[in-house]
Formats: structure tokens, C-alpha cells, sequence
């Protein structure tokens, strides 16, 4: 029995110049998760191997209980896969686009769409050639959305979208949630964005999985801690310390695994212990698994 | 939009904690009386365009204070607890009036010199109503 939407375990995928190494991925239905990593780091690989684009080396793949690539084309029925780059084809009309999907997928919802075309402000009658970017990424979410897919992959949906057309994007996605039975998964390197919707946050680096916990979890975990230690006075030796910044008698520690317990074991010397936004986790986690895989 | 609540950027407190707050402060104020349901949490997330998870960890600490009681499958509610609302307006009548001792020390009051000034807040509040 697996019901995930996404079950995918130690994939590797080898090429010339990048490796896609021990890469697993969980998703249950009614989540979001946020797929955040530098660029090159293998998210679109990543996301392209779920959809069966290519087929990896080593590793199993499920995508809504199909194996993937074999079972993709019954899969992708129920996915919807919007990337950045994708644009509407040339000397055709969005309206084109949305009869164009309507005669193929069943599951077409045309009332959806409609109000979809007002919230993202477009025009359907609207030659494609003339579209912005923002214009491109907000028409091929609509023909993916209106398809009421159980799953949406979605390649850094609002890279390039001005502040209004992101928060028109990240609504209409929370909106699709209000049903536990679908889920999402996106990429980004908008760690405010992913901070905000994401229920799950996996961090991916130079091929590999960083770290991958629930949302809350991690901004519990991580502190930036400052303390001011007299002369002579000298830390005891401290667990899951993941960077020790020394100047003077000011010093700074980050721990991936805060604790009352870990409090206490440093002293009274505790100046200030500071909450750390998705984006500086982010960069203190890249960074060490930098460093200790460099060791 | 939902009824109101905000969550700030610029706010450095995580986003449950300010869900939290917003709604111990309706409660507080009896805007939502005891017993009102409260939205559900996929319904407060969509509105607030935050996680599900988030909206669910206010909701479940709200839980374990009092402030609302969750009926599995029926729905979270204001919880019935008399005086619950004033042990609220309690609490933030003390957390005031520490935040007035600092402000008083740090400008250099005496005791009585910052109970005059309270006794003066006190007599303007009185000629409003």
C-alpha cells in the first residue's frame, strides 16, 4: 500500500558534466512541498526524471502509485507540469490553447478556466507573440490548473513574475489545497515564497539531497546563537554546532538542532538567540554539507 | 483575505506565533465568543496564502492553552471555559504594565511619579465614557 503522490527512492542519473546522486523524495496528498536549491543543483533534472522525460540510472520512481518512466502516460493524466520556460506556440491564441486542451482531457474545467483568466488579468483572444513573461507563466498555469490535475509539478512557477502576478500565482495555488486530496510540488530559489506555502522544504545541492524535514520542524531547529564569553572562559564542547564564528570575546554559533539542553550546556554567557528566516538556513546548510564533504 | 488577520514580513516572530495572537486577541476582545467555529484550517491557509502546517501548529497550540477546543471531524471552536477572555485580557494587562515599569525606569520615574502618570491615563479614560 503506498499512497504518496511522489515515492522516489536513491535515483541516480549520470552525465557528462553533473551527477544526480541518492536523490529520494516524499509527497503526501493534501501537501506542499518547496524544492529549493541553487542554480545547477539539479532541481529541474530532478523534476524531469518524476515526469519520465528521462529515465534514471539507478533508483525506483512512483508518481501517484505508477512506476515512472514506464506507466508515465496513464500518470501525467493526473499531473500537471508548468516550467518557466514553456510558452505558448507561436501564431496561436491562448484561447487557442485552452479549446486545444479541452478536446483532449476530459477533466477540462471550463468554468474554472474562465475565472482563471480573470484573476491572472488575460486576454484569450491575445496573440501569443505579444505575451510578457509574466503574461507566458500565468497562461500555462491556467491550462494546467483548469485541468484539475491531483498533482501539480510546477519548475520555478514564479521566477520573473512582477509582485502582483507572484501573489495572483501563490493564491490561486494554496486555493487549489482547500482539497487534501491534491498536492504540489515546486521549485525555487524564492525562499520567501517556499517559507510561506510550503508544508515540506527539501534542499538540494550540487546533486544531492541537503536536508528534507516539514516547514515548522526546520525553522524550529535552526539558531543563530551570540554569546560574549570574558577572557579565560572557554566553551565546553558542544553537539550539532554547524558554524562557530570567533571575534574577540564575541561569538557566534549556528546549531541545526536547538534545545533548552543545548542552551543550558553553553551557560549564562548567552547574549541573544535569534530565529533564522528559510534563506539564511538555507545558505548555513549548503554550506556546511560544503565543507563536509570537502573533508 | 480572512477576517482580518495579517501576517507580517517584516514581523521576526515565526507565522504561527502571529496567527496565535491574532486570534487569542478576538477572542480576548469577545469579537469571537465562545463557542463561534473557527474557519478550518485548509480554509484559514488558502486565505492567508500560508501552509497548512503552519495555520495547523497555531491551532494546536491555541489547543493546548484553552483558547479553542477541536472536535475531531466537526471542527475547532472558541473553547466555553468561563473566564477564559478575561484570563486573557489579565495576562495582557500584565505584560502592559511590565512593558510601563520599563518604559518608567529607563526614563528615570520614580515609583509614584509613574503611578501619578497612570492615575492621570486612568482620570482621561474615565471622562471619555
Amino acid at each position: 500500500m503506498n499512497d504518496k503522490h511522489i515515492d522516489m527512492r536513491n535515483v541516480r542519473k549520470i552525465y557528462r558534466f553533473f551527477t544526480l546522486d541518492d536523490v529520494s523524495l516524499a509527497l503526501e496528498p493534501g501537501q506542499i512541498m518547496g524544492f529549493v536549491g541553487p542554480n545547477g543543483a539539479g532541481k529541474s533534472t530532478t523534476l524531469r526524471l518524476l515526469m519520465g522525460m528521462n529515465s534514471p540510472d539507478a533508483g525506483q520512481i512512483r508518481v501517484l502509485g505508477h512506476e515512472i518512466p514506464e506507466a508515465q502516460a496513464v500518470a501525467k493524466r493526473d499531473i500537471g507540469f508548468v516550467s518557466a520556460e514553456m510558452r505558448l506556440l507561436p501564431h496561436t491564441t491562448l484561447g487557442w490553447h485552452m479549446e486545444f486542451m479541452k478536446s483532449i482531457y476530459p477533466e477540462w474545467d471550463g468554468g474554472y478556466a474562465a475565472t482563471l483568466v480573470k484573476r491572472f488579468n488575460l486576454r484569450p483572444e491575445q496573440n501569443a507573440r505579444s505575451l510578457s513573461l509574466g503574461e507566458h507563466v500565468k497562461a500555462t498555469l491556467l491550462l494546467a490548473l483548469a485541468r484539475r490535475p491531483r498533482l501539480l509539478i510546477l519548475d520555478e512557477p514564479t521566477t520573473g513574475l512582477d509582485p502582483v502576478a507572484r501573489h495572483e500565482v501563490i493564491s490561486e495555488l494554496m486555493d487549489v489545497l482547500r482539497d487534501e486530496s491534491r498536492s504540489i510540488l515546486f521549485s525555487s530559489h524564492n525562499t520567501v515564497d517556499v517559507e510561506r506555502i510550503s508544508d515540506t522544504i527539501t534542499f538540494i545541492d550540487r546533486g544531492r539531497i541537503v536536508d528534507s524535514d516539514n516547514k515548522e520542524d526546520f525553522l524550529e531547529r535552526w539558531r543563530r546563537i551570540q554569546l560574549q564569553l570574558p577572557d579565560g572562559v572557554e566553551l565546553p564542547a558542544l553537539p550539532n554546532i554547524v558554524k562557530r564564528e570567533v571575534d574577540g570575546q564575541f561569538v557566534t554559533l549556528t546549531t541545526n538542532q536547538f534545545s533548552a539542553g543545548l542552551r543550558s550546556l553553553i551557560g549564562p554567557h548567552v547574549t541573544h538567540v535569534h530565529r533564522m528566516s528559510l534563506e539564511e538556513i538555507f545558505v548555513a546548510n549548503v554550506m556546511h554539507h560544503r565543507e563536509a564533504r570537502a573533508q | 483575505m480572512y477576517s482580518g488577520i495579517n501576517i507580517s514580513q517584516t514581523d521576526a516572530r515565526p507565522m504561527y506565533l502571529q496567527i496565535m495572537e491574532q486570534i487569542r486577541a478576538r477572542v480576548a476582545a469577545r469579537d469571537w465568543p465562545p463557542g463561534k467555529e473557527l474557519p478550518s484550517i485548509r480554509a484559514l491557509a488558502a486565505g492567508l496564502n500560508v501552509s497548512v502546517i503552519t495555520v495547523k501548529r497555531a491551532y494546536l497550540d491555541l489547543e493546548t492553552e484553552g483558547v479553542i477546543v477541536t472536535r475531531h471531524g466537526k471542527g475547532s471552536f472558541v473553547a466555553e471555559v468561563n473566564g477564559l477572555a478575561g484570563e486573557l485580557r489579565e495576562e495582557q494587562l500584565a505584560e502592559h504594565l511590565q512593558q510601563a515599569a520599563e518604559l518608567g525606569r529607563q526614563l528615570g520615574l520614580t515609583e509614584e511619579q509613574l503611578a501619578e502618570r497612570l492615575r492621570r491615563a486612568q482620570r482621561q479614560t474615565g471622562r471619555k465614557e
